[in-house]
């Protein structure tokens, strides 16, 4: 295998972080018709590290220089916006497939299976993934494409560090009450979690830079893949309304009232 | 949202463990959320705008988020300038926008820069924040059309990477409209120009290590045409050498950005700091006032939408005898009211703009100037009618720096006033559009 890594960066066009969902009057989701959409916020942090990685091979911090940084998405007619960020922040090129935008987002399996299809075709050996999107918060397709691949995986990395030219990655994640360090040879998986870096915004000369770099759109049959689903949404409904606490007088009021509810 | 507020977010939403708080803030996505106002849907219709456009609001609304409403209160109160907010757009490159590729710039139009000046008024950094970089991105204009190479290749590149700073020298204390009449002179010496004469109003002077200076070369009595006799620099404005002074002026709003009186006493310029050819200093200067116009414009909307999402926010939440006062149509009227007047305003604007990058001679050049004349008196004036009303909107509070829309208010009134007052342009379109008799 050759000494340089070429990466995939799955991401998802979401509801921006900062939009307050709300249900749609069908009740069988959250409303995103004229809604602000963004880059998943753990998508970005995969597209920063993968162009921090580039970085620090270009410095020599790095044993392995980074030869290419695929960057792709799934969805509608808007997704090429979040792909055109990506190139901006410093993906080489992407490929959009197409999945209609009425139909939603594809399950993970399908996904999944889908990346696993691009892994073999664009001859990846690093797989970069944000460990959960925003909207569905399911968590499951870096886990299952390092499955279908029979790859190792380290989930929610907090540091990911190439530590020589054979391919060995060292990566940190946390768990309750410290962190864990894991390593592993490429050909990897890796989700990334909120701690591993700070995303850069794209800066203008980027920007422009990203409009001219390719971008391929696909379909999932390219990838030898059906949009099978196996779950349906029965109903989405909002959390019911928080109720008011009571006010106590002092300490004893207090211990009463525990004692009332059982909770001493 | 306060720390711990987010900090919950991020636990409840996306499980993050064991959040030691020492690293938690340098985070971006919870930087941001800090920060964010952006839960609310926003009151401008954004259908329409080109995807250039909307990636240019979308970037610089980043930027300008980590720079919050109590970051522009207290440098307008202490009166200091923005140096950090003009370095975060220098370091992204955002100084360049308007500037061509083959300098560094990223040649985008003024459609682009106008969403770009209006971004960053309205994300509450007002028109102190569009004052702290306006001349690098509009006084570059003549410069990089008109410079000699190597004006070209040292001075675009470093004003684009925010290295220097440029202010932009044409107005004077008795010819502020009368621009042909001016009178700080630049004559020739042995090696160059030595410049005698005063400028007024001149932003950011303070902080700037250069200025576009527009000097007369040819005595008035001397030219065969008014519009000839004017010369532009590109010149240094070095505090050591002998014969520049300057004084800031004390003013009603923008107190973070610096306007000055400058004075040239003898000031000695190389000869090479000449853009363009001698003598036609006001043509040259002439191609870039449709542009400031456009500039301004957006300027004026921003902050006439921030004022206005700040009243309406305000008019939903502050309860009076049992409802929100919004509920009183006396209350939502007029800004029901402002609102309009700022889409209107917005069009006239774009249009403006659109004319302007237009510029393959299908458009004659009158109808550019007039476009552009129109969208900055309506969005002065649209801007004008919003932030007034959000004051009143506010009652007392309004009052209260607090609350921004007085910071807002005060800062309204330059897009009124420059850079060409609102008669001149009244007197404009009467001439001509109008074609009647002209009144000066």
């Amino acid at each position: 295998m050759s000494k340089a890594l070429r990466i995939l960066v799955p991401v998802k066009r979401v509801i921006d972080y900062a939009i307050k969902p709300r249900i749609n009057k069908a009740s069988t989701g959250v409303e995103t018709t004229g809604v602000k959409h963004s880059m998943n916020p753990f998508d970005e942090l995969s597209v920063e590290e993968a162009v921090r990685l580039r970085q620090r091979g270009e410095e020599s911090k790095s044993p392995m220089k980074v030869e290419n940084i695929l960057a792709l998405s799934a969805g509608g007619p808007k997704t090429p916006d979040v792909l055109r960020t990506a190139m901006a922040m410093g993906a080489d090129r992407a490929f959009h497939i197409d999945v209609p935008e009425a139909d939603g987002s594809p399950e993970p399996l399908t996904v999944a299976k889908m990346l696993r299809g691009v892994v073999e075709k664009e001859n990846i050996n690093l797989v970069l993934l944000g460990k959960q999107a925003i909207d569905g918060d399911q968590g499951q397709t870096g886990q299952m494409l390092a499955g279908l691949l029979g790859w190792p995986q380290a989930t929610q990395a907090s540091k990911v560090e190439i530590k020589d030219e054979a391919g060995t990655v060292e990566v940190t994640h946390e768990v309750d009450g410290g962190v864990e360090t894991l390593r592993a040879k490429l050909p990897m998986v890796i989700t990334t979690d909120l701690r591993l870096n700070e995303p850069r915004y794209a800066s203008l000369p980027n920007i422009m830079k990203a409009k001219k770099k390719p971008l391929e759109k696909k379909t999932l049959a390219d990838f030898g893949v059906e949009d099978t689903r196996r779950l349906k949404t029965v109903k989405v409904t909002e959390p019911p309304p928080r109720k008011g606490g009571g006010k106590v007088e002092d300490v004893d009021g207090l211990v009463s009232k525990l004692k009332e509810l059982g909770a001493l | 949202m306060s720390r711990p507020q987010w900090q919950r977010l991020l636990r409840s939403r996306w499980a993050v463990r064991s959040l030691p708080t020492s690293q938690a803030g340098h985070n971006r996505f919870a930087a941001r959320a800090a920060f964010s106002s952006s839960a609310r849907r926003e009151l401008m219709e954004m259908t329409g705008f080109t995807e250039e456009q909307l990636t240019v609001r979308e970037a610089i609304s980043h930027i300008c988020s980590k720079f919050p409403n109590t970051y522009w209160q207290e440098r307008d109160q202490q009166e200091k300038d923005p140096k950090e907010f003009h370095a975060a757009l220098a370091k992204d490159g955002w100084l360049g926008i308007a500037l061509p590729e083959s300098h560094g710039g990223a040649g985008l139009g003024i459609s682009e820069a106008t969403m770009m000046m209006q971004t960053i008024t309205q994300s509450g950094a007002g028109m102190a924040g569009a004052q702290a970089i306006h001349a690098n991105v509009y006084a570059t204009q003549p410069l990089a059309k008109f410079g000699t190479k190597e004006q070209l290749e040292t001075t675009i590149p470093n004003i684009i990477n925010g290295t220097w700073r440029t202010c932009f020298g044409v107005t004077e204390p008795n010819t502020g409209l009368e621009t042909l009449k001016l009178k700080t002179l630049a004559s020739k010496t042995a090696d160059g120009y030595s410049v005698s004469g005063q400028k007024i109003w001149i932003t950011c002077a303070q902080v700037a290590s250069k200025m576009i200076l527009l000097a007369r070369t040819t005595p008035l009595e001397e030219v065969k045409k008014s519009s000839e006799g004017l010369s532009l620099f590109c010149i240094d404005l070095n505090r050591d050498q002998p014969g520049l002074d300057m004084r800031k002026i004390k003013k009603m709003g923008g107190r973070a950005v610096d306007a000055n009186e400058v004075f040239f006493d003898n000031y000695q310029i190389p000869a090479n700091t000449l853009i363009g050819e001698e003598n036609q200093g006001f043509k040259i200067i002439l191609h870039g006032m449709n542009a400031e116009r456009c500039l301004l414009a957006g300027e004026a909307l921003g902050l006439g939408y921030a004022a206005l999402e700040k009243a309406s926010q305000y008019a939903q939440e502050r309860v009076v005898f049992g409802r929100p006062i919004g509920q009183n149509q006396g209350v939502a009227h007029p800004l029901a009211d402002a609102y309009m007047k700022l889409e209107a305003a917005k069009l006239a604007t774009y249009h403006a703009a659109r004319l302007y990058d237009t510029n393959d001679g299908s458009v004659p050049f009158h109808s550019i100037g007039v476009a552009c004349n129109s969208a900055k008196y309506l969005a002065a004036e649209a801007a004008f009618t919003a932030c007034e009303r959000a004051v009143l909107a506010h009652g007392g509070m309004g009052y209260a720096m607090e609350y921004d829309v007085e910071r807002y208010l005060r800062e309204c009134l330059v897009p009124r006033i420059a850079p060409v007052s609102r008669e001149m342009i009244l007197n404009y379109v009467s001439e001509k559009v109008l074609q009647l008799p002209r009144s000066y």
